[in-house]
């Protein structure tokens, strides 16, 4: 007897069999790297530096679950990224003017004798910590509706991301009095009544920025492996059909978007206490871009690729541009270039490769 | 009254400038599919073509004329020699040529650094130029922005013409509409996209001659100006040439209004919202062409 059929076109692995101990091993050696090995091994200098890159990292995470899952490549993370950060630093800066005083900015050069109205809420600490991550969230929300309801996507999204890139950068530079203009904000001393002079205190941030790293790859590991994660695959590779199967791709795309700014807030404010700074020249059109960098190396479609090259492209610039600015710009140049032109999947899709190779000789031997 | 009627030509004058660098993007960007991101780094190309032969030529005004044609060539074959190592390799993948181009551009950019130095140069405006002209009493137009005005319209009207009636303009449409059905029929499709790159380029390099007249030459020029022309490209519906001329002109005065009013990095952030606005009214631009494509 005949089937009608078809034989499956893709065999999708076993995932959620076989999967789920590997990614539980996974998550153990992350957990004993992040927070036994590298506090262990490095000083608190390089230490600090590790938090940063990890910030990184979870901006980059949420770039992986939009553009490597969800096929939407957005150039806009810096905007989210800023949002959580200056939601965050303004806070920090209130709490460091002391209650009913300015932040030392605003005396300079803004000549304001007052708090403006939009800064006031953000002295609550309840308000700014939901603020981190809500306001990216409810920001994405909104255009993300805009955008695929109206089914705008591929290369005109990527423009209108980083248009809105530009315009948040060129926005806040003016704003001076309010804002530090393109200085940022500076300085940031205290986290929560923790000095963040204090060497013992950064390192605590730092293990705030793992634990918020793993969390947040948890999290995508969870959204990736779900119905819904097949789903964002699916209109990634074929919107129209999914549209004929019953559902709303714009839906679909606008979860994965608010979770990758949700992801992007959270980096952001977890950046300031670590780095001390956030300024308009971390959330323009050229570090917006650079996000995407340690994405396409590390491997868009993969979980912990993303992070792991985020990582590693960060610290690459780290070691080589401070010896060799020129040399640097141009090793990154080639990083757009050859390892997309080359090895589309990033160095996760090695891993894969491998493992597909190993596999089939087993097979046939 | 003159302050609305200068202010408006203002804008059109902003879109002039535009339009000229959305030009090869409409072409390039909306043509071929292809985001080339180092379109801003061909403007700089023809920025300090200019620049380069201001130290051979010493007048000002022949030094402009003979860069025009220069620069041409020089941001074509810049283009095409993108196009042949490394777009031709990504037509099928759009989303991956954005990165790709950001990457040479920034070797573009740095490359113009360990040239040129890293500070701005600058160049001499002919002396034809940098007076302005009454048009009224009270309304007053730069000469050098009178120029551009000129220079945009005639590179449109020299590229529709070429589109429209040429023999290369037939293969290129040709090879945008249906390039396997292009391909069978005889049509050489790697050469029209190498043309279609080279005329692309070029037009951005004569952009980069016109920028010298209104702003710094640096190895950063192209990134701060080409957010703004892609977005005229969408709006104006790919591969749309009437698009991107009213578009560019609607949005520069668009820009210079809301400038007037209010301050320029808040007009940064309305103008987006305009866009997104208006994007929910046509989302594939101003000027779309109707199929029944899948995609």
């Amino acid at each position: 007897m005949t089937t009608l059929q078809d034989p499956p076109v893709t065999t999708t692995p076993p995932a959620r069999k076989r999967g789920v101990p590997a990614v539980a091993i996974g998550f153990g050696l992350a957990a004993v790297a992040l927070f036994g090995v590298a506090p262990a091994a490095l000083g608190d200098f390089r230490l600090g530096l590790l938090a940063k890159y990890l910030c990184i990292a979870i901006v980059a995470a949420g770039i992986g679950l939009a553009w490597g899952r969800g096929g939407m490549l957005t150039l806009g993370q810096g905007v989210f990224f800023g949002l959580g950060g200056y939601a965050m630093a303004m806070h920090l800066k209130l709490t460091d003017a002391g209650p009913g005083q300015l932040p030392d900015f605003m005396q300079l050069y803004g000549q304001l004798n007052a708090l403006p109205w939009w800064w006031r809420p953000f002295a609550n600490p309840v308000f700014a910590l939901a603020a981190t991550v809500l306001l990216p969230m409810l920001v994405a929300a909104l255009l993300g509706l805009l955008i695929f309801r109206r089914r705008v996507r591929g290369a005109y999204f990527a423009i209108l991301s980083q248009a809105l890139c530009a315009a948040m950068a060129i926005f806040l530079i003016g704003q001076q009095g309010t804002t530090g203009g393109t200085n940022g904000l500076t300085d940031i001393q205290g986290f929560f009544g923790y000095d963040l002079t204090d060497p013992v205190n950064r390192r605590m941030i730092y293990f705030i920025v793992a634990g918020a790293l793993l969390a947040v790859l948890g999290l995508t590991w969870q959204l990736m492996r779900s119905r819904y994660g097949e789903l964002l695959v699916a209109v990634r590779d074929g919107e129209e059909r999914v549209r004929f199967l019953g559902y709303d791709p714009a839906n679909v795309k606008l979860v994965a978007y608010v979770a990758a700014a949700g992801m992007a807030g959270l980096a952001g404010a977890l950046f300031v206490p670590a780095v001390g700074i956030i300024s308009p020249a971390m959330i323009g059109v050229v570090p917006s871009i650079e996000f995407v960098i340690g994405v396409a190396v590390g491997g868009r479609a993969s979980l912990v690729g993303p992070a792991l090259g985020a990582v590693a492209v960060a610290w690459a610039k780290t070691a080589l541009s401070e010896k060799l600015p020129s040399a640097w710009t141009y090793f990154e140049g080639l990083l757009f270039i050859l390892p997309i032109l080359f090895l589309p999947g990033g160095l996760a899709s090695l891993v894969t490769l491998l493992r597909r190779r190993r596999l089939s000789k087993k097979e046939a031997a | 009254m003159t302050v609305v009627l200068s202010q408006l030509f203002t804008g059109i004058s902003i879109g002039a400038v535009l339009l000229l660098i959305a030009l090869g993007l409409s072409l390039t960007f909306g043509q071929m599919n292809v985001i080339n991101m180092a379109h801003g780094e061909l403007i700089m190309f023809g920025a300090y073509t200019v620049y380069v032969l201001q130290k051979v030529i010493s007048g000002a005004g022949i030094s402009l004329l003979v860069a025009l044609p220069v620069a041409f060539v020089i941001a074509g074959l810049m283009g095409v020699l993108i196009e042949v190592l490394l777009i031709r390799r990504l037509y099928a993948r759009p989303l991956d040529t954005l990165l790709v181009t950001w990457g040479v551009s920034l070797i573009l950019q740095q490359a113009a650094r360990d040239v040129f130095g890293a500070p701005n140069v600058q160049t001499r405006a002919p002396e034809l130029l940098t007076g302005s002209i009454h048009l009224t009493d009270d309304l007053v137009v730069s000469s050098s922005r009178l120029f551009i005005l000129v220079l945009a319209l005639t590179a449109v009207g020299a590229l529709s013409v070429v589109l429209k009636v040429s023999p290369l303009g037939r293969r290129i449409r040709a090879v945008v509409q249906n390039r396997d059905l292009a391909s069978v029929s005889g049509l050489a499709t790697g050469r029209v996209d190498r043309l279609t790159f080279f005329i692309g380029s070029g037009l951005a390099g004569i952009a980069g001659v016109a920028l010298t007249l209104v702003g710094p030459i640096g190895p950063t020029m192209g990134t701060n100006i080409i957010v703004n022309a892609f977005l005229v490209v969408v709006v104006g519906g790919i591969g749309q040439l009437k698009g991107t001329v009213i578009v560019a002109f609607a949005l520069g005065v668009v820009q210079s209004m809301v400038e007037y009013t209010t301050t320029v990095s808040v007009a940064s952030v309305i103008v987006f919202l305009v866009i997104v606005a208006f994007l929910q009214w046509r989302p594939q631009g101003l000027f779309t062409l109707r199929t029944r494509s899948l995609a």
